[in-house]
């Protein structure tokens, strides 16, 4: 098992034919990822990568059967991909596009809000993110693939390369991930920090998760009061802007310290009194999680 | 983008919403006689600057006479300014507000914000203005009232009402006001703004509504369907940090005097974090992004050796869809072009990081390599000393 992705996910690329999709969606079938085609409005009918390219997500999603979007269209018309995917009835979109205006995203949550009400099965994720791999089966994003490997740690963050960094540090000690998911560092996203921990609680290949937290929104706030309350598997935490000067965006434009709140102080002690372990040197966390998922099983050896 | 006062007054200005007359606005070196000062007076004379808490600064002035005005502008202009909310570092005052004052009965704040958690935008407003939210939040967080408004329909009318009647808005100021409350929201959304603020709304001696300051954060992802203010300059940005964004280099100056250079935001975070952990401080937050190339390499060392406090360079780069090798050579490549007289740490990991080591190894230029984020901190805290 695993979250989000896996060898059975058919995933279609929006902005197929652009430079960025090309490139990123190249490297997801050298992956061994299940790309069953592509939408690029005005190219339909023609072929590109060695798959099909659609006009319409809808007509995608009839021909091929696609449950997973993979969106590259550029910031303007990002926000209207991801509504096309989600009215073709697609049930995972990654959004990995930078810098859609937050009020396109406040338009396109209250859309996908209301689809869900009516019962439709659809999770956003991003934008503004690296995207979900699930190694070995599935990578939906632009990380690069061979840092992965198959395992029991769940890793989730607001951050591109800082997720790379946590990712081969677990690599490094000879564990592997379940599922990793980039949620983004926008101020409006779709899916958040407790909808990714309440989907690793529930999965079975799960055994810990690695939480990448940074300043700005209560994202983390909320993600501790989860932890404290449904949580049974371990996770640890890093929260990066230790050190940022308030009322300055660093770089992510969610990543601001508006007042009092958002503080780097204020989540790291919640994630505390939450029962997370929280890293303060980054460098740390992939032999914090080792130490953990590696004595228990000594201890039953010994046990024995 | 944060917008001076004058500036959000003057998109106020475009969605109707009540202000005093305005005599002027004066710029360093150029005259006060382009002051409008014609009426009876009094007017207040306000220092344009990107920070909160001027009038304890001496910031905003109130002048009985023209004569008065014209001297108080000119002694504003080119004030040093420190305020609680300059982080103890001077502002100089380049512009200065002269707008015809009014007598306050009553202060009102109130400003639309983004709720984060909801998605959705977000009235805030208390009954009593005049001082920081923050401080009100905390000190009586139970006089601050929170109204969400849907995006697409804006304020409702029985939301503005509902509103009004919160605020104990007189009975001769009422629709007067739920016009304003109507008109900021839509403000908000149509300027894809991220804060509007009115601290305070006034009603004045005369039963008059007016908004009498501004405060509006536009979000710059949105800039490309506003071409008017993307055309505007940037106050809160220095001079290397408007260089950077032109090619497309995200810089943020600080105070220490380690330069860094980082690929992702989340990464130029944390190695702040850790440069600061190991007892030094980051002279700057550079994230080159994740296509970058060369010539980018080069323009971030020019920009990072801009900075006359830096002492040494760290490096960290995890090449994912940028390869180690080819970082490698860009560094190396650009290290030829800008001459670096500091002492240069690397850091790669990723995609060809074998072939990247190799190449900063074989290339003669003096670099110290790192294999982790944390031995590469250390160095470079130890280089700077």
């Amino acid at each position: 098992m695993s979250i989000l992705l896996n060898n059975k996910t058919k995933m279609i690329v929006h902005g197929f034919t652009g430079a960025q999709g090309s490139f990123h969606a190249q490297q997801c079938i050298d992956y061994g990822s299940n790309i069953v085609g592509g939408v690029t409005p005005g190219k339909g009918g023609t072929e590109h990568l060695g798959k099909p390219v659609f006009n319409t997500a809808r007509e995608a999603v009839k021909a091929t059967g696609a449950n997973a979007s993979l969106i590259f269209v550029p910031p303007p018309f990002a926000a209207d991909s991801i509504l096309e995917a989600a009215d073709a009835g697609v049930e995972v979109i990654i959004c990995i596009t930078e810098g859609i205006p937050v009020m396109d995203m406040v338009r396109v949550k209250k859309r996908l809000n209301a689809l869900k009400a009516a019962g439709q099965k659809v999770t956003l994720v991003g934008p503004n993110c690296p995207g979900v791999i699930t190694p070995g089966e599935c990578k939906a994003g632009i990380m690069p693939g061979y840092i992965h490997k198959k395992g029991s740690v769940g890793v989730v963050s607001r951050s591109g390369t800082l997720t790379y960094e946590a990712v081969w540090q677990v690599t490094s000690q000879n564990l592997g991930q379940s599922t990793v998911v980039g949620i983004g560092g926008d101020p409006v996203q779709g899916m958040n920090f407790v909808d990714a921990l309440t989907m690793f609680q529930a999965d079975k290949q799960t055994e810990a998760v690695i939480m990448i937290g940074e300043i700005g929104g209560s994202a983390e706030e909320d993600a501790a009061r989860y932890i404290k309350k449904e949580m049974t598997k371990p996770v640890f935490c890093f929260v990066a802007g230790k050190t940022a000067p308030p009322g300055r965006r660093m770089g992510h434009a969610g990543a601001i310290v508006e007042g009092n709140s958002g503080t780097h102080a204020s989540k790291v002690e919640a994630l505390k009194k939450a029962g997370a372990t929280v890293v303060d040197n980054l460098s740390e966390i992939g032999a914090a999680v080792a130490a953990k998922l590696k004595a228990p099983k000594k201890a039953k050896a010994v046990k024995k | 983008m944060k917008l001076l006062e004058y500036e959000g007054k003057d998109v106020f200005a475009r969605y109707g919403i009540p202000m005093q007359k305005r005599a002027g606005i004066v710029k360093i070196g150029e005259s006060l006689d382009t002051l409008k000062l014609d009426g009876p007076g009094p007017w207040v004379v306000k220092a344009q600057v990107l920070a909160g808490g001027r009038g304890k600064a001496g910031g905003v002035k109130l002048a009985k006479t023209a004569a008065e005005a014209r001297e108080l502008t000119g002694k504003m202009l080119g004030m040093q300014m420190i305020t609680h909310q300059t982080g103890g570092k001077p502002l100089t005052v380049e512009e200065v507000l002269v707008d015809e004052a009014c007598d306050i009965a009553r202060e009102i704040y109130i400003s639309v914000v983004l709720d984060r958690k909801n998605s959705t935008p977000m009235i805030v407003a208390s009954a009593e203005g005049g001082m920081s939210i923050e401080e009100l939040a905390q000190t009586q967080p139970e006089k601050i009232i929170k109204l969400p408004v849907d995006v697409e329909a804006g304020l409702l009318d029985f939301q503005a009402r509902q509103l009004a009647f919160d605020l104990n808005i007189p009975q001769k100021n009422f629709r007067e006001f739920t016009a304003f409350a109507r008109q900021l929201v839509r403000v908000f959304i149509d300027e894809d703004a991220s804060l509007v603020e009115v601290n305070p709304l006034v009603i004045t001696g005369d039963a008059r509504l007016i908004a009498l300051d501004s405060k509006i954060i536009t979000d710059d992802n949105a800039l490309f369907r506003h071409k008017a203010q993307a055309a505007k300059p940037d106050h809160e940005a220095s001079e290397i940090e408007k260089e950077a964004k032109e090619i497309g280099i995200n810089y943020i100056g600080l105070d220490g005097d380690i330069g860094c250079m980082v690929n992702g935001a989340g990464l130029a975070m944390a190695t702040l974090d850790t440069v600061k952990m190991a007892g030094g401080d980051a002279a700057n937050f550079l994230d080159v992004g994740g296509g970058a190339n060369v010539d980018q390499i080069t323009r971030a060392f020019q920009i990072i050796l801009k900075d006359a406090k830096v002492k040494a360079v760290l490096v960290n780069i995890f090449g994912g869809i940028m390869k180690c090798d080819n970082i490698a050579s860009g560094v190396v490549e650009a290290s030829k072009k800008v001459k670096i007289n500091v002492p240069l740490i690397v850091r790669l990991e990723g995609t060809n990081v074998k072939e990247g080591r190799e190449i900063l190894a074989r290339s003669g230029i003096k670099i110290e390599q790192a294999g982790s984020l944390w031995e590469a901190a250390q160095k470079a805290v130890k280089a700077a000393r």
